[in-house]
């Protein structure tokens, strides 16, 4: 190979960045312009899979870029949690980008320059998260990608948009510097370092009470993991374009927040350390209610986009809680819940902007006899909807599997109840959309149109994506062997 | 010639001052100032380049050596400052003669730089001197042409600005002579080394803790320590914006220099912590300052008066840093000295491009500019999120050591106090880029075009040296915890 690993590595992060340029430079040629993005999208895609290839044959990669303060520097390395999002992120990109081609033209919004200029610098943030070799570094692609989104949030202009802007940047930039901050300087004190470390960083002698106040202050402070009572941004960032709210708002950006508490979880607390705080406990239950509740008023929402937002913060309690359980079996299930749930709630976006594309319509109700007229459309939302469930044959199923083991192993009773409640609300608020479209008289006369599906580009995209969701099924075991790497120590991973 | 540099650094912009009465054309005189300024600016970047090198400097003004002689003293502490006053000084500078165009009449505009260059010899003077009476000399001298340079404003309010920044100038420049004078009484010598001598011998008196106290009250007041602030915001707001971008990043600086100089170096931490609670007053000052001064600053109409007070606030970091009575505390304080310096520079500098083209500093005459003026007004947008403390940017590095002291104290409540205060900035920011980003222009106005390069062109350096400083901290860093730690270390 010409390029050693690193250098992808880094690639993967600045070429994202660096290709706003040549999208600016092209501004006036849109399809010369979208070939940037695409030919971008692949080349980091085949970064991250070479990184895959060799974080599997053992190889360490890591980069060291720069010492921003004595002892703290940023730098990357390749470890398997990061290499499970790094994959979902950069795969996800390529076939939003072909998405957004065909949304943003059938849509025919504004400022699409701008539009993939942001989307591309918050890539290059995903990556910088996902490859992050310690917290410092991870906190500044956090930043990066908060702000690089807020554009694509207020994409619209509107008095809406901006609101939704200002509650999105609000909660997330207030957590993130109030709490999320306050906890990395705290780590930084107590424990010297901030490097994430297999077994965690934390000295035995240290006071749990305070390292207790520290993952309180980690939990509420990764914003983007939307635990309640901070997760109102997430909703608001639903005015934005459905592309975004798909990628970054289904799966870059909130998925950042989940990987970091695992991360944190796993990594800089360590899962023993983890068990016995006094305040794992109660964020737990924390996690779960924001798992029922958000289940809740997602039942209760008409329109579309918003109840596939309450429900992604609903799916995202399901990661936190992985983390919290502090056994191999929550870290498995949670990490593989990343990436299932990143397939099918991208899926499910992909399908709500479809509709809007192709029919118009926002509101749940009024799907009726939709199915008729989209059924390609409505068929992957279909199978979308039951990878969120998880039953088969969506591969759901399996990282739900692994956090009932994992509840039930550390005999939390209460969390299983929730998992398993929380199931059944997702089957409440998600197939009754399906049944309606598929079911349902279309109430209006004009129901003799016909078939008339989204732009081709939008359906290639959820045709790839429905795909993936049963492949991920039918073969679980790379993710899944990544997925329990995380917790061995002999295993390949950190760069020391 | 090496030798001379100490007195060089005062003496160049001295002279050069009433030389520029011998060039009379505004454009001459503005390029010879900023001749005059750079040299200013390379002298002190060589002070320091020695002073790192080879340790603290003496100079015997005139030959006559010390106590009777003056002497000037070049340490890590001074030298850092000198070079903060110098480049700013220098940096603004190149956009003057532009911007002055529009906001001072042309027959006023060589007694600008007149009193621009005075102004600069009196912050570099009181700086490098080590001795105690010429600091009062010298902060009559920057304080006097500072009233002139405010009361050039266009705006006539400038006038009652600069009378209410005459009086408390005043006050606070006759209680610093009266500690001065006290300590004088007691010990009979000025040379600041020979007071850190002496006074220990007379420190239990009520004479020398009555001089501390004014002496603190006194430059309290030149550092607009909430609640002696309330001369700043008006006295920025309507000063021509070319003289607030220059006194905003470098006045508070001058001031905390003396304070810092005269706790540490001369009155010595175990008096001056001791004399008075002054760990529990200045950071409950500092933290009122925080709290109360950001929160004014987000209902504020004039962006002018929004910066100015976020400079009250950022004031109080400082002061807090101060406050912890650490080598960590301290660093931070020095550290947020020079960073503070280059995001409010950087900001101020933009609103003189915006106050060149718009003419106006009001909230709502923003409107639309960031299409009219893209690249001023993502100068603010950086500029914004280094004083918020994003990552990437000087202000982190502030707000990062600052929290850091405070852990490392076992005050936990102090850094999250720190850290929510940074958030009122995220409020008073924001509301200016959604307003130049989101609103329509107001119908009727005339679009304006994007600012002049020689206003760009400091912009812009200054936007990137919150960004550069912010990544690579190496020299800031390293020598505001030295010189903190040599702080400490001579009382220790």
């Amino acid at each position: 190979m010409i390029f050693s690993l690193d250098t992808l590595l880094q690639l993967c992060i600045l070429l994202p960045i660096v290709s706003t340029i040549g999208i600016v430079a092209l501004r006036h040629n849109q399809n010369l312009r979208e070939m940037v993005s695409i030919v971008t999208s692949l080349i980091v895609l085949c970064s991250v899979v070479f990184i895959y290839l060799g974080l599997q044959s053992g190889e360490s990669i890591s980069v060291h870029w720069l010492q921003i303060l004595p002892g703290l520097s940023v730098s990357f390395s390749v470890e398997p949690l990061g290499m499970i999002f790094a994959l979902i992120a950069s795969f996800l990109w390529l076939i939003t980008i072909i998405y957004a081609i065909g949304y943003m033209r059938g849509h025919n919004e504004d400022h699409q320059t701008r539009f993939f200029c942001c989307f591309a610098v918050a890539i290059g943030g995903v990556m910088g998260v996902a490859f992050a070799d310690n917290l410092l570094t991870l906190f500044i692609f956090y930043e990066v990608l908060t702000l690089s989104t807020y554009p694509l949030v207020t994409h619209a202009g509107t008095d809406a948009a901006k609101r939704g802007g200002r509650v999105y940047l609000g909660i997330l930039l207030t957590t993130s510097i109030a709490f999320f901050l306050f906890a990395i300087l705290g780590t930084w004190v107590i424990a010297g370092t901030l490097d994430f470390t297999q077994g965690g960083v934390f000295p035995e002698d240290a006071n749990t009470t305070l390292l207790g106040f520290l993952l309180v202050l980690f939990v509420f402070g990764i914003g983007k993991a939307a635990i309640m009572p901070f997760h109102r941004w997430l909703p608001a960032a639903m005015v934005a374009p459905t592309p975004v709210s798909a990628l970054l708002h289904a799966v870059a950006v909130v998925k950042a927040g989940v990987f970091t508490v695992m991360k944190v979880s796993v990594l800089i607390f360590g899962i023993d350390l983890l068990s016995i705080l006094p305040t794992t406990q109660p964020l737990l239950y924390l996690a779960g209610a924001s798992v029922l509740l958000a289940s809740f008023i997602a039942m209760r929402q008409d329109n579309l986009k918003a109840r596939l937002a309450y429900s992604t913060i609903g799916q995202l309690g399901y990661i936190t809680i992985g983390a919290l359980l502090a056994s191999s079996m929550g870290v498995i299930g949670g990490s593989m819940h990343i990436a299932m749930h990143a397939f099918g709630k991208i899926t499910l976006f992909f399908c709500a902007g479809a509709i809007l594309v192709a029919a118009h319509k926002t509101k749940v109700s009024q799907l009726d006899g939709l199915g008729r007229r989209m059924p390609f459309t409505m068929a992957a939302f279909f199978i979308a909807s039951l990878g969120i469930i998880g039953i088969p044959p969506a591969g759901g199923t399996w990282s739900k599997w692994y956090l009932l083991m994992g509840s039930l192993n550390t005999e939390q009773w209460t969390i299983l109840v929730i998992l398993i409640l929380s199931s059944l609300l997702n089957i409440a608020y998600l197939l009754p959309i399906p049944i309606r479209a598929f079911l349902f008289k279309e109430s209006t006369a004009n129901s003799a149109l016909g078939i008339k599906e989204a732009p081709l580009a939008c359906l290639i995209a959820i045709g790839i994506t429905t795909v993936g969701i049963i492949a991920l099924f039918m073969y679980p075991a790379p993710l899944y062997d990544l997925a329990s790497s995380i917790l061995q120590t002999s295993s390949i991973a950190h760069g020391q | 010639m090496l030798v001379h540099l100490p007195i060089l650094q005062v003496i160049v912009p001295l002279i050069a001052a009433p030389a520029c009465l011998i060039l009379r054309r505004p454009k001459l005189v503005w390029l010879f100032a900023l001749l005059a300024s750079s040299l200013a600016f390379i002298i002190s970047m060589l002070l320091l380049q020695q002073v790192m090198a080879t340790g603290t400097i003496s100079y015997e003004l005139g030959g006559w050596s010390p106590p009777w002689g003056i002497e000037y003293r070049i340490d890590k502490l001074n030298a850092f400052i000198a070079l903060i006053i110098s480049g700013i000084s220098t940096v603004v500078l190149l956009a003057a003669q532009t911007s002055i165009e529009k906001e001072i009449p042309k027959d006023k505009q060589t007694l600008f730089y007149i009193l621009y260059l005075l102004s600069l010899t009196g912050m570099l003077g009181i700086v490098t001197t080590g001795d105690a009476f010429n600091v009062f000399v010298f902060l009559e001298i920057s304080s006097l042409s500072a009233y002139s340079l405010i009361a050039l404003g266009k705006d006539r309010r400038a006038l009652w600005a600069s009378f209410q920044y005459l009086i408390m100038g005043t006050i606070g420049a006759t209680f610093i002579l009266i500690g001065i004078g006290l300590m004088y009484q007691m010990t009979g010598t000025l040379n600041m080394a020979d007071l850190a001598e002496r006074l220990p011998a007379v420190a239990e008196t009520r004479t020398i803790t009555t001089a501390y106290v004014f002496f603190i009250v006194g430059v309290c007041l030149k550092l607009a320590l909430f609640p002696l602030h309330f001369w700043l915001p008006n006295a920025y707001a309507y000063a021509p914006s070319i003289v607030t971008a220059f006194f905003a990043a470098t006045s508070t600086k001058v001031a905390a220099y003396l304070l810092i100089r005269f706790t540490f170096s001369i009155f010595g931490i175990s008096f001056s912590f001791t004399a008075l609670p002054i760990e529990t007053m200045f950071l409950v000052m500092g933290l009122l300052g925080i709290f109360i001064a950001s929160t004014v600053a987000i209902y504020q109409d004039n962006i002018k008066h929004v910066f100015a007070y976020s400079s009250v606030a950022q004031v109080g970091y400082m002061i807090v840093g101060f406050s912890l009575s650490t080598p960590a505390g301290l660093t931070a304080m020095l550290l947020h000295m020079f960073n503070h310096a280059l995001m409010k520079g950087a900001l101020f500098m933009a609103l003189v491009a915006i106050m060149y083209r718009v003419g106006s500093s009001k909230i709502t005459d923003l409107q639309g500019l960031g299409r009219q003026m893209p690249l001023t007004m993502a100068a603010i947008v950086v500029g914004g999120l280094s004083l918020i403390g994003v990552p990437l940017t000087v202000g982190f590095v502030s707000k990062w050591y600052l929290v850091v002291a405070a852990i490392e104290k076992g005050w936990w409540w102090l850094a999250g106090l720190v850290l929510l205060g940074s958030l009122l900035a995220v409020i008073y920011v924001w509301r200016i880029v959604e307003t130049a980003y989101f609103k329509a222009p107001v119908l009727g106005q005339q679009p304006v075009k994007e600012a002049p390069m020689a206003i760009l062109v400091p912009v812009w350096l200054l936007v990137s040296a919150n960004v550069y400083f912010g990544i690579d901290t190496r020299l800031s860093v390293e020598i505001a915890a030295s010189a903190a730690k040599s702080l400490f270390g001579v009382v220790q």
